[in-house]
Parts: structure tokens; C-alpha cells; sequence
């Protein structure tokens, strides 16, 4: 098929960006999004100009780098997969596709498509953890048991990328998907317990700071999550948050 | 006498680990506030390794070349980690978990290393979980487990389908701790570029900040490389696009012996390749080996129809199907080890029984395990006489259960829905054994230089079991380099801070910079991938899974010539003081370059089959073995750690013997 890419260009943090036309001819439906953007950065080195700068690494959806937001929707038109995992079947012959980069106050353009997420960094630096050094002698792990529907919870929170496509997606540039996700999986957990108020009053500070927006429950961003992380993340750290504040 | 020390403790090989660890040198806390150590790249090795090393209060720059250390590819390991727990008391043991991952290694992997990654790996299990990894539990709450190919045991725990994603955020969230405290430096999208030797030991670093293109210099008493393997040197495979290796290669040239080379492990459950365009491969987790049955037509006329679209798999009738794993292995089917599955595969298609367009392709077929799960399921919910969609529907939602995130993974790529059709896969470049040369305390043959997890070549031999990767990466960083480095570094108490403005870290800028300059202003004619993508097809033909003298001769002349025309007709747009991917991608291909023809060289030499080496040239010729791999201990037991000389065709050979006091050196056989 043929395309026209309507592609946001922008050389660096400094400079103005604008949209940028260009054509790719015979693009094979099996290929996946990244693959066509491979064939158009071929085309352009080829002829002398600057390939589009995309964040990508994996290309199996779990590394959570690649972004782009396309024809207005985080990781483009399908749901449950980020960008890399985007089939070009999805498209018709002839169709003209927009790609911006992930808007947000918070992630601003490093250059063309990519964008920093270094605020995600610091939300986690501020008391994503559990304080537990490294021994070799911490407990025997089926020492102490834990209920399979808790686990399993946990691990559905813990599935988060962290790829930023909620706050993307949100019209508030809400991060309470991703932070919700991160508190929720310790606060399910019978090791996270001991530094539970601490940690969801620094993450939400930290997350305050960063000039994310609040949520307004429109519920845009468990839409198009490629992990399928749930709303109720975001109420669970809202009670956790609500009990750390009563606590004082 | 060798000029490798491998340094392996003295005394029973159950003892060494702990007496080793009762007599080094250890560096007191106030003086641990004086060092610094660099560590490059944050995967489970990296990651776990740097966290650690805060804790103990050492000063650590730690840097990877993604956005963040949690997207290093070991996050995309699915299938599990192994640790000799034995929690479902199925006769598990440390020397049980030894003994599989020497001989799963096919007798090429050193004995007092593997010991002692048994050892440690109950330990990681604890550790992880202290950290809030959300295992699989089962409704007692206790941690669950499953088998994996090529061992009799359960002994692999598990993440639903995202292990390596955990224990990776595990260790990440422990490197948060520590960068919050101060103790971690983290440089994100940064690249290191070269190590700087200051008297003939590793004392830092030159790197790229991958945003503004700033070369810069970084100076510590030691430093760790972790950086991963090299298995984008056939450009695909299932490594992350950004997969490197630059760091390893880089301080090979600088005096670090590389080992073991060919030793590369094809997994074979992964997608086929659709087209030129393919960027990469994507693998599915192994575990689908233990409920999918792999099959290719038996008769060649059905291949041929099934080629070119005539023909459907379901219309293929049991008794003309070859479930040849099962016809040739009797005694493992179809969980024999990876590179015998993925060598059975490639023998069907060669021989014309393929089943895609490319006819590179087999079925993995779950249609007898719907069944299987279908009646169990019809049993249980009291279900008489289940028509037979009713059974295959209660089995679809077993496995849907099981692999739902694999199938849509399928679904999702080739467009077919696997529940109905078998899905296809063949076999792709997964893991590299082979490495940097370490001893036993993971030091390479420079001073104060450290490799970690897969990007050394120490504990998997000539192939790896699988869900032993994720083990040794955190066995490696959380605890083995703690120890040993510690050793090395108590001789460091008096050095000082290293400072930066010195001849030697001059010259190394120096000799950076010459290459980026060089790159930008050379105005070639062809892309970088335009190289890459050649040097891939050479390796995947002459060095792939089937290697032979005459194809490896040609295949080192091939790489070198592609490499000189690559230095002269490389094209590399834009400037080096922004954000340049095609200049990144540049630096990694030209090492690939090298490394390939070095890799060439190393499967030559090896004129013996073992693991992830298949010559054809060494194969049992008669009784029950015919055709199967053929290794050859009395003139091949040892590594080959190759010595830097400037082309890679005059590397210098040094053999490690490798000693087997603990176990029998057997065949191995799945039959």
C-alpha cells in the first residue's frame, strides 16, 4: 500500500517543531508500525536527509520505549499493544497518517517523536520500593504465604511498561494510571505494608511536582493501556493515600 | 603454562563458595565511601549488581543507553528463573541444578562456577520476593513452579509470562532506593564508547550522552560490564533493536580475552520471518513445548501444497503428519533442549517440509492438548457424554489460561487465530554463551575489570537450559561480584579519587572522537543497516545452526571484505552534538563487523559438535546416535579465549582445559 505520514519534526528541546509530509510507497501490510517507519528512515538516509528519531528497543511490547501518538490515539489504532506491536493491516491504501509524539507538560520533545519521561523516574525514585538490602539471608520465600487472588492482583498492577501512553491519552495529563499501578502492587502485598503511608504520600508528591494533571475519572487511559492496567488502581491509591493522610 | 588463571578455589567443590567468601579481603564501611565503581548497563546483571553495591556503600555511575534501566532487555524474558528450591519435593537439589546446567552445557562450561550459581540460586528466589516480585502463587499462597525443557524436575518459579520483567523491576526498584539516597549515579541514554586503562588497570570510561551527543569521562576504581550478548551480530534475532556489543568488543580491543564465541543458542519456538523488512524476531516462551505437539507434513507433496497456499494444515490427516521430535527422541519428545529442537526443525525444512511461503516453518500444534484438557475439564464439571466441540472449548480455555498472552502475541503478528490453526514457528538467534573471558571471581584478564551475566561467557558452556539466564544475571549481581570485588578493591583504600585530566583518558577521548568525526564526514552511499543486514545474512548462512569448514572459511572472508567496504561507503546523516541514531547504530555495526569474523574464526577452530556448535563435519556416523551431534572431550574440553591482535583473523588462542572432577563426562542423549 501507499501512504502519506504527516510526521511532527522537531531538531531539539530548543527549536519549534511543525509537521512534515512524506510518502511511502509499497508497504506490506505484515509489516508493523515500526517496520514501516524503518523503510521511511531508509528512504531518507538514502537520500541525504535526517531519519525521524522514534524511541523504540524491544519490539515485542514489553520494554515499554516505543511512544508515538498516531492518527490521535497513544500507540495508534488498535488496543492492548504499544506501538511496535501496531500492524500496518490495520491502515488502508491511499490513507494519510498523522504521528506526534506524546504530549504532555510533563514529558517534554527531546527531538522529533521522542520524548523525556524522566519525571516517571523520579515518581519510582521517591519510594517505589521496599527498603530490603541485599543478604542472601532474607526469609525463605514460602515462609510467608500469600494468597493467590492478592498475587495475582499484584502482578496485574505490576504489568505496567511504564511507556506513558495513560498520561499521553489523558486531557489532563494524568499519571494516576502509572502511579496508582505502582502503589497498588506493594499495597497488595503483605512486604509492602510497612512503608505504605510513606511511600503513596511521596509518590503522590513527587507526582504533584512533576506537573502531571489531575483525574477526572474520564477513564481514557485504562482504554488505551497496552497492559490493560484497571481504573481501580487509581481508587486503590486514593484509599491508600486517604489512609496515609487520616494516619498523619 | 597458560596465561589464564582461573583461579577456582582449592577444596571440595560443595566448600569452595563458602571458604572462599571466609578468607578474602573485605573493604571497611568508611573506606567503601572513598571508592567508586562503574557499572555499564542495567539489566538483571547490571541492575542487581549496581543496586548492591550502593547498599554496601560504595560509590556507584551506573549507565544504560535506554531512557530508564527498567527497559534493558532482560525484561523480555517470559518463561521463569530457575533456583534449586525444591518446594514441590521432587528430588531437586544444588548438585541436581548443577549437574543439569553442566550437562544441558554439554560439557564445556566450568565446574566450580556452575556450582556455585546452584548454590546461590535458592537465595535469589528469597531476595526477590523480600523485594514485592508478584510470583505465581497457588491457593495454599505458596510460590508455584513448572518444568522447563531438557530437566526432570519443577524447578523453574514464574511471573505469568513476564519473569524477566519482574525480577527486573525487582532490581530496578532497588536501584531506585539507592539512587534517591544518593548512592547511585544513573546516566540514562548514555552509551559508553571505550574503558580507559590507567598502568594496565580498568579506571573508567568514556561515554556519549545520547541527547546532546557531549563526550564525556568517567573515572572509579573498577568497572563492571554488563552490557548483555551479542546475538544481534545476525541482525535478527530476538535481542532488543538496541542489543549491543560495543562495551564487550570495546574492551576486548583493550586487552580483555573474548571466549567461546560460537557457542550461540537458537531458540526454537519463536515467529518465522515474513519478509526483507523484518526488524527482528519475536520469540514465544518454551513452556509452549510442554503442551504443543511440533509436527511437519510427511509427505512431500503436502508441503509443497501447503507452500503455496493449496492446502491447510487441518486438512492434513494424523496419519500423514511427522511429529518428528517425537519419531527421533522417544524419551523427551518434544522437550528436548533448545538446540537439538531448533536443529530438527532446520533438518525438516532443508529437506523441503517447511509450511510457509518462505518453507522455513513447522507446526506447533495444540489440537491433542484442547483434548486432553477438554475431557479432564468435562470429568470435573460432571459433564456426560461432551459432544467434541464441547471438549475442545473446556480445552481452549485451559490454554487460554495458560498461554493467552502467546496466543494473542500470534494473533497479533501473523494474523491467524492459533486456537483453530497450528500456530508456525522456526527458530531464531536468542542467547549468546559465549562472552567476555572471566575467572573465577568474574574478572576479565585486565585488572579491576569486571564482566557480568550473559555478556560473559562463564556458566551456560556450549548451550543454556532454559530459565537459567535470569538466574546467572542475578546470581552474577546480587551475589558473586559483591563479594569478589570487594577483594580486588581493598587493595584500593589508599588510591584516591582517579582523576579524569590524565594522558590516558586523553588518548581513549581522543580515539572516540577520531571515529565519530570519521563517521560523519565520511559521505558514503549506503546506510548502516544496509551493512548490518549483510553481515546478518552471512552468519545466519555460514554460521548459523549448521556450520561447516569450507562455509566458515568463506563466511570470515565475507565479513571482512563487507567490513572494509563498509569504512569506506558508510553514510551517516546529521551531527554529533544532537541526538544521532543512525551515528549510535553506526559504532555498534562497525563492532559487530569485527566480532562476526572473530565468531567465524572461533566455529572453525572448534572442530567438534557440542551444544549451540553443530559441525557437520563431527556426527556419530552408525548405531542408535546416527547423524546426532558428536563432541569430542579429549581434544576439545577447554575455552578458547581469544587474545586481541588487531585483525580479528590474527587473534591469538589461549585455552582454559576444563576439569571435571564432579561429574562424569557423558553423552548427551535424549533418545
Amino acid at each position: 500500500m501507499n501512504l502519506t505520514l504527516k510526521i511532527w519534526r522537531q531538531k531539539d528541546s530548543k527549536t519549534k517543531g511543525q509537521m512534515v509530509d512524506y510518502k511511502v510507497t509499497d508497504i506490506s501490510e505484515h509489516m508493523s508500525f515500526l517496520e514501516m517507519m524503518d523503510v521511511l528512515n531508509e528512504q531518507l538516509v538514502n537520500s541525504g536527509d535526517e531519519p525521524v528519531a522514534f524511541d523504540h528497543d524491544c519490539r515485542e511490547g514489553i520494554c515499554g520505549m516505543c511512544s508515538m501518538y498516531i492518527n490521535g490515539e497513544a500507540h495508534g489504532p488498535d488496543r492492548g499493544i504499544t506501538t511496535c506491536q501496531l500492524h500496518m493491516r490495520m491502515f488502508n491504501d491511499g490513507d494519510t497518517i498523522t504521528i506526534e509524539p506524546f504530549r504532555a507538560k510533563a514529558f517534554p520533545v527531546i527531538k522529533d517523536l521522542v520524548v523525556d519521561r524522566m519525571s516517571f523516574e523520579r515518581i519510582q525514585q521517591a519510594g517505589g520500593y521496599i527498603s530490603v538490602n541485599t543478604s542472601g539471608n532474607t526469609q525463605d520465600a514460602n515462609a510467608l504465604p500469600i494468597s493467590k487472588h492478592a498475587a495475582d492482583e499484584a502482578m496485574d498492577a505490576a504489568a505496567c511498561i511504564g511507556c506513558g501512553a495513560c498520561v499521553a491519552t489523558c486531557k489532563n495529563s494524568s499519571a494516576m494510571l502509572f502511579v496508582g499501578a505502582k502503589v497498588a502492587q506493594y499495597a497488595l502485598l503483605p512486604q509492602g505494608q510497612v512503608e505504605a503511608a510513606d511511600r503513596v504520600k511521596n509518590m503522590v508528591a513527587q507526582m504533584d511536582l512533576e506537573g502531571f494533571g489531575n483525574c477526572t475519572n474520564t477513564g481514557a487511559c485504562e482504554v488505551e493501556c497496552p497492559k490493560g492496567i484497571s481504573l481501580e488502581n487509581i481508587a486503590r491509591m486514593n484509599r491508600e493515600f486517604l489512609k496515609a493522610s487520616i494516619k498523619g | 603454562m597458560s596465561v589464564l588463571d582461573s583461579k577456582v578455589p582449592k577444596g571440595p567443590i560443595k566448600d569452595k563458595w563458602t571458604d572462599y567468601k571466609n578468607h578474602i579481603d573485605l573493604v571497611n564501611p568508611a573506606n567503601k565511601r572513598n571508592i567508586d565503581i562503574i557499572v555499564v548497563g542495567t539489566g538483571l546483571a547490571g541492575g542487581s549488581a549496581a543496586a548492591t553495591l550502593a547498599e554496601l556503600g560504595y560509590n556507584v555511575k551506573a549507565f544504560a543507553y535506554q531512557d530508564s534501566p527498567r527497559r534493558a532487555h532482560s525484561i523480555a524474558a517470559q518463561g521463569g528463573i530457575n533456583a534449586a528450591k525444591n518446594y514441590q519435593g521432587d528430588g531437586d537439589s544444588t548438585y541436581r541444578l548443577f549437574y543439569d546446567t553442566v550437562k544441558g552445557g554439554d560439557y564445556r562450561s566450568r565446574e566450580a562456577n556452575v556450582y556455585r550459581l546452584a548454590e546461590v540460586s535458592a537465595n535469589i528466589i528469597d531476595q526477590c520476593v523480600a523485594q514485592g516480585v508478584p510470583f505465581a502463587r497457588d491457593y495454599g499462597g505458596l510460590l508455584d513452579n513448572r518444568s522447563f525443557g531438557g530437566v526432570l524436575v519443577s524447578r523453574t518459579f514464574y511471573a505469568k509470562g513476564q519473569t524477566g520483567q519482574q525480577l527486573l523491576l525487582g532490581a530496578y526498584s532497588a536501584m531506585n532506593r539507592q539512587i534517591a539516597r544518593g548512592k547511585i549515579e544513573m546516566f540514562n541514554r548514555h552509551e559508553m564508547l571505550d574503558v580507559v586503562l590507567v598502568d594496565g588497570k580498568a579506571r573508567g570510561i568514556i561515554t556519549r550522552n545520547l541527547i546532546t551527543g557531549e563526550i564525556e569521562r568517567h573515572s572509579a576504581h573498577a568497572v563492571v560490564i554488563g552490557t548483555g550478548g551479542y546475538g544481534n551480530v545476525y541482525f535478527l534475532s530476538t535481542n532488543a533493536m538496541g542489543s549491543n556489543a560495543t562495551a564487550a568488543w570495546k574492551i576486548h580491543k583493550k586487552g580483555a580475552f573474548f571466549a567461546n564465541p560460537c557457542y550461540t543458542q537458537i531458540h526454537p519456538t519463536c515467529i518465522p520471518r515474513s519478509g526483507d523488512y523484518q526488524s527482528k524476531l519475536t520469540l514465544m516462551s518454551e513452556s509452549l513445548r510442554n503442551d504443543g505437539r511440533i509436527w511437519v507434513p510427511a509427505k512431500i507433496e503436502d508441503a509443497k501444497a501447503i507452500q503455496e497456499g493449496k492446502l491447510k494444515p487441518t486438512q492434513i490427516a494424523e496419519a500423514d503428519r511427522d511429529y518428528y521430535l517425537e519419531r527421533r527422541y522417544p524419551a523427551f519428545g518434544n522437550l528436548v533442549p533448545r538446540d537439538v529442537a531448533s536443529r530438527a526443525a532446520k533438518e525438516r525444512c532443508d529437506a523441503g517440509y517447511g509450511v510457509n511461503a518462505t518453507g522455513e516453518a513447522v507446526y506447533l500444534d495444540f489440537a491433542a492438548a484442547f483434548q486432553r484438557y477438554g475431557s479432564e475439564q468435562a470429568k470435573l464439571k460432571g459433564i456426560k457424554n461432551p459432544s467434541k466441540e464441547e471438549v475442545i472449548k473446556l480445552g481452549q480455555a485451559i490454554i487460554e489460561e495458560k498461554y493467552g498472552n502467546l496466543f494473542q502475541m500470534y494473533e497479533k503478528i501473523i494474523a491467524e487465530n492459533p486456537y483453530e490453526t497450528p500456530m508456525m514457528i522456526y527458530p531464531a538467534t536468542h542467547y549468546t554463551m559465549g562472552g567476555v573471558w572471566v575467572d573465577y571471581n568474574l574478572m576479565t584478564t585486565v585488572p579491576g575489570l569486571y564482566c557480568i551475566g550473559e555478556a560473559n561467557f562463564s556458566d551456560h558452556g556450549a548451550n543454556r537450559l532454559g530459565a537459567s539466564a535470569l538466574m546467572q544475571g542475578l546470581a552474577d549481581g546480587y551475589f558473586v561480584l559483591p563479594y569478589t570485588i570487594g577483594d580486588y578493591l581493598s587493595n584500593d583504600i589508599r588510591t584516591g579519587k582517579i582523576p579524569t585530566d590524565t594522558p590516558e583518558f586523553d588518548a581513549v577521548e581522543k580515539e572516540v572522537q577520531d571515529k565519530i568525526d570519521f563517521f560523519l564526514n565520511n559521505n558514503g552511499t549506503k546506510s548502516v543497516d544496509h551493512f548490518h543486514k549483510r553481515l546478518g545474512k552471512v552468519m545466519w548462512d555460514k554460521v548459523g545452526m549448521s556450520r561447516n569448514a569450507p562455509q566458515l572459511k568463506e563466511a570470515m572472508a565475507e565479513i571482512k571484505a563487507i567490513r572494509e567496504e563498509f569504512w569506506k561507503e558508510v553514510k551517516v546523516p546529521g551531527s554529533g552534538s544532537e541526538m544521532n541514531l543512525e551515528l549510535e547504530k553506526a559504532g555498534r555495526v562497525a563492532d559487530f563487523l569485527e566480532l562476526g569474523e572473530l565468531f567465524a574464526k572461533d566455529a572453525l577452530v572448534r572442530e567438534e559438535s557440542c551444544g549451540g556448535h553443530f559441525r557437520e563435519e563431527s556426527t556419530e556416523l552408525d548405531g542408535e546416535q546416527k547423524g546426532e551431534a558428536k563432541r569430542n572431550d579429549k581434544d576439545f574440553a577447554f575455552v578458547s579465549a581469544w587474545e586481541y591482535k588487531g585483525e580479528p583473523a590474527d587473534a591469538v588462542l589461549h585455552k582454559e582445559e576444563l576439569e571435571f572432577n564432579d561429574i562424569e563426562l557423558k553423552q548427551r542423549s535424549y533418545k
